[in-house]
């Protein structure tokens, strides 16, 4: 039983202030992702390997066809359902850190299991590991991560998207802008994470990376509208 | 006798004010509005005092008026002349043998009995209007009974002062039900509006309002569990009459520190020094 | 997942003269959830918000709370002694003006205490350890328990203004442009507070804004409205990435990019 099921999807955009021009992007996208299973979706830039992802997190609408994450159908799901599959079900590290200026980075990463109902000791607790693991020095915990570099940023959105066990788990190009060292940290942390059942879905443009934590790939390029 | 109608008010307002006490009596704390009428003195002298004590007034009463506890002051003496000329009742200084009480900021030391009415000149009869000073909000937080807003006046009195500082007009809660203004008494005399035998009646004349107490009512000082309401005054004996439980004026006597504490109901101390009770600083006793 | 929405709203219409307010508006509001409603000036959403909070008197529609003694009820037919009472328990209504949700003239501490003292609360010492309690909550210091808030700045008075409707607990809470008229830097301090203390209490919200930066952080859904219509609700970072209609189109290729 797969936990991640894309079938027959299509979407297009209406740009209603660009002269109405309507766009569909995506016709007929069906995959699926088995539990302990990681796949990696690869396309030139363009293809829709993002739109597709936003898609499945529920940012993005869904014209046609049926997205289902467990037991939730993303595509026509209330929002409140959506919100609680990424309290609990779906993870998700995007390229992009969006948070409230002042919280300490150390609050970012723990609030995903602070909306589980975790206590705040504890959940500070597991933040500070992770922040550990991923290199991000101490004195910057109590900092908001607004301030940080690209990188710093980017392993503070992993610390996030890592530091509870989600059964799914999306990943929108993980180990761009890190280093040698940082970068074999987030595969481990890939590895860990199939390993223990989650469904993974990528983006890797790092072909090394893709290679060393990839069962299979899947090229969004077929259901390209214009293909 | 003069020209004017009996109690200078003329026989139709007197029914308007006598129906709207009717009612006041009917549910007590509760503010009825009245037609108050422009009186031969002015708003603060007691305008509304006077039109109640009209309204009530029949030949045979005794009235006695009294300002700050006191006969024989400018107020006093001008409402009980007003009374003498248009109704020509009788006046009295003494507590017990008045049937009419009209008073300003005081009730009397002697307890009242059954039979008595205690009329009472009120300045702002509202007690929320210094919180809330919309009239059309306040007369709805009366009728749904929202009095949380008294209480944070206490509250602030308490955070500022350490202890609920109100010392005049502390406000009750009547019967259960309305809370009320008890015009500007000092609190000390707060307990004296509770189960007593007289009919308590309140005139507001600027403000046309009239609201009452009926003998027997329960009359509750507001306060909190942990700071209790206390009625107080100044620790001190009169030095007239040597009485320690009445409430007493500090007069100042020179200019060099020199003050004395004597009652302030000028009835209640004249009738023990009559007694033989003497103070501090009574006169010495001549060839005695 | 609770079955029961906290507030269903139906057909809300409002008119002024011949003008639309708002029109058949309707939506449910689940527990622990927060909605935003965008739209600029004159769009009809304070219009909303006042029928909605019970300031002002729809034209059509019912408003149903899910009360905790008799399950849900239309608000706008329960008795006016009913319907405040609801008002100073299990609703709060923040104002974006702290002047108009404030007694400017009585100190943080009787502020903070008004709600409690309103549904009896009569023991000085315990009503006043709860507003401290509050105004640490809300990062107030201590010792400005007894100041008034005319002494204090916008924020600040804006914090009380939130610590006085929280302090009794209630399950649904109105906001009008709660971060308008502060500094940003003071704005993401407030929405941080904000966020806090909706997931620590579970709170319901509604909040009115013109500002899609707000709703991003502290909705779950999102409601635009124009000209007093509906014309797009979802999921908030769904309607703010992926707009539908060509007005929410409009809004989101406003904003300005800092």
């Amino acid at each position: 039983m797969a936990m991640i099921t894309v079938d027959k999807v299509s979407k297009g955009f209406t740009l209603h202030n660009q002269g109405g021009v309507s766009l569909t992007v995506m016709r007929g996208a069906s995959l699926s992702v088995a539990p302990g299973e990681c796949v990696g979706l690869i396309g030139a830039s363009g293809s829709g390997k993002s739109t597709l992802m936003r898609m499945i997190w529920g940012n993005y609408r869904t014209d046609g066809g049926s997205i289902r994450v467990g037991d939730v159908e993303v595509a026509r799901a209330e929002p409140r359902r959506i919100i609680a599959l990424r309290r609990g079900t779906l993870g998700y590290v995007s390229q992009f850190l969006r948070v409230v200026p002042r919280v300490p980075t150390l609050d970012v990463v723990a609030e995903p299991l602070r909306d589980l109902g975790m206590d705040a000791a504890t959940a500070r607790t597991r933040a500070a590991a992770m922040l550990t693991r991923l290199n991000i020095p101490e004195r910057l915990w109590s900092l908001s991560p607004t301030t940080f570099s690209g990188g710093e940023q980017q392993r503070v959105n992993i610390a996030r998207g890592f530091i509870h066990g989600w059964p799914a788990l999306l990943l929108d190009e993980p180990t761009a802008s890190l280093d040698a060292g940082n970068r074999a940290v987030v595969l481990e942390l890939i590895r860990e994470a199939r390993d223990r059942g989650a469904a993974i879905l990528g983006i890797f443009h790092d072909e090394d990376a893709r290679a060393q934590v990839c069962d299979r790939v899947v090229d969004v390029t077929r259901f390209s509208a214009a293909a | 006798m003069s020209d004017y109608n009996f109690a200078y008010l003329d026989e139709q307002t007197k029914r308007m004010i006598r129906r709207a006490l009717l009612k006041a009596v009917a549910v007590p704390g509760y503010q009825v509005p009245f037609a108050s009428r422009e009186m031969p003195m002015p708003y603060g002298w007691g305008t509304g005092g006077v039109q109640v004590t009209a309204a009530c007034l029949t030949p045979e009463d005794t009235l006695k008026v009294i300002d700050q506890g006191a006969d024989d002051t400018t107020n006093a003496v001008s409402i009980r002349k007003f009374f003498q000329r248009t109704a020509g009742v009788a006046v009295t200084e003494r507590t017990s043998e008045a049937s009419v009480i009209q008073t300003r900021h005081r009730i009397p030391e002697t307890p009242l009995t059954e039979g008595q009415i205690l009329v009472y000149q009120v300045p702002i009869p509202e007690p929320l209007r210094f919180l809330e000073p919309r009239e059309t909000e306040t007369r709805r937080m009366h009728a749904l009974e929202e009095y949380g807003l008294m209480h944070v006046k206490l509250y602030e009195d308490i955070a500022k002062n350490g202890a609920i500082a109100t010392s005049y007009a502390y406000p009750v809660k009547v019967e259960g039900r309305y809370v009320m203004d008890p015009s500007p008494i000092p609190k000390f005399d707060n307990p004296k509006l509770s189960g007593t035998p007289a009919l308590q009646l309140f005139g507001a004349g600027r403000e046309q309002r009239i609201y009452a107490i009926p003998p027997h009512t329960q009359v509750i000082s507001l306060d909190f569990e942990d700071y209790p309401f206390e009625a107080t005054k100044a620790p001190h004996p009169c030095d007239l009459c040597g009485d320690d439980g009445s409430y007493l004026d500090e007069v100042i006597t020179d200019d060099a520190g020199g003050r004395m504490f004597v009652c302030s109901d000028t009835d209640h101390c004249e009738s023990r020094r009559a007694a033989g009770h003497r103070g501090r600083m009574s006169p010495k006793e001549n060839a005695a | 997942m609770s079955d029961t929405p906290l507030l269903t709203v139906e057909g809300i219409t409002k008119t002024y003269g011949g003008r639309i307010g708002c029109a058949v508006v309707a939506f449910d509001l689940w527990p622990g959830e927060v909605m935003g409603i965008v739209g600029e000036s004159g769009s009809g959403k304070s219009t909303l918000l006042g029928c909605l909070a019970g300031h002002l008197s729809p034209d059509a529609g019912r408003v149903v709370f899910d009360t905790r003694a008799d399950g849900p009820r239309d608000v706008l037919a329960m008795s006016e002694p009913e319907r405040r009472m609801l008002g100073r328990t299990d609703w709060a209504f923040v104002h974006q003006n702290p002047r108009d949700g404030l007694r400017m003239g009585v100190s943080a501490g009787g502020n903070v205490g008004e709600r409690l003292m309103a549904v009896g609360a009569r023991h000085y010492g315990q009503i006043r350890d709860q507003a401290l309690d509050w105004l640490d909550r809300v990062e107030i210091a201590g010792d400005r328990i007894d100041d008034r808030p005319r002494q204090f700045s916008g924020g600040m008075q804006q914090r009380l203004q939130i610590a006085r409707n929280l302090v009794n607990g209630p399950r649904l809470v109105f906001m009008d442009e709660p971060t308008g008229g502060l500094d940003v830097s003071v704005q993401a301090r407030l929405l941080d507070l904000l966020r806090g203390l909706v997931r620590q209490m579970g709170l319901s919200a509604v909040i009115v804004t013109h500002d899609l930066a707000v709703v991003r952080l502290l909705a779950d859904r999102l409601m635009v409205m124009k000209g007093g219509h509906v014309v797009e609700q979802g999921l908030t970072d769904q309607v703010l990435d992926d707009p539908q209609h060509a007005y929410t189109q409009l809004l989101v290729s406003s904003v300005l990019q800092v």
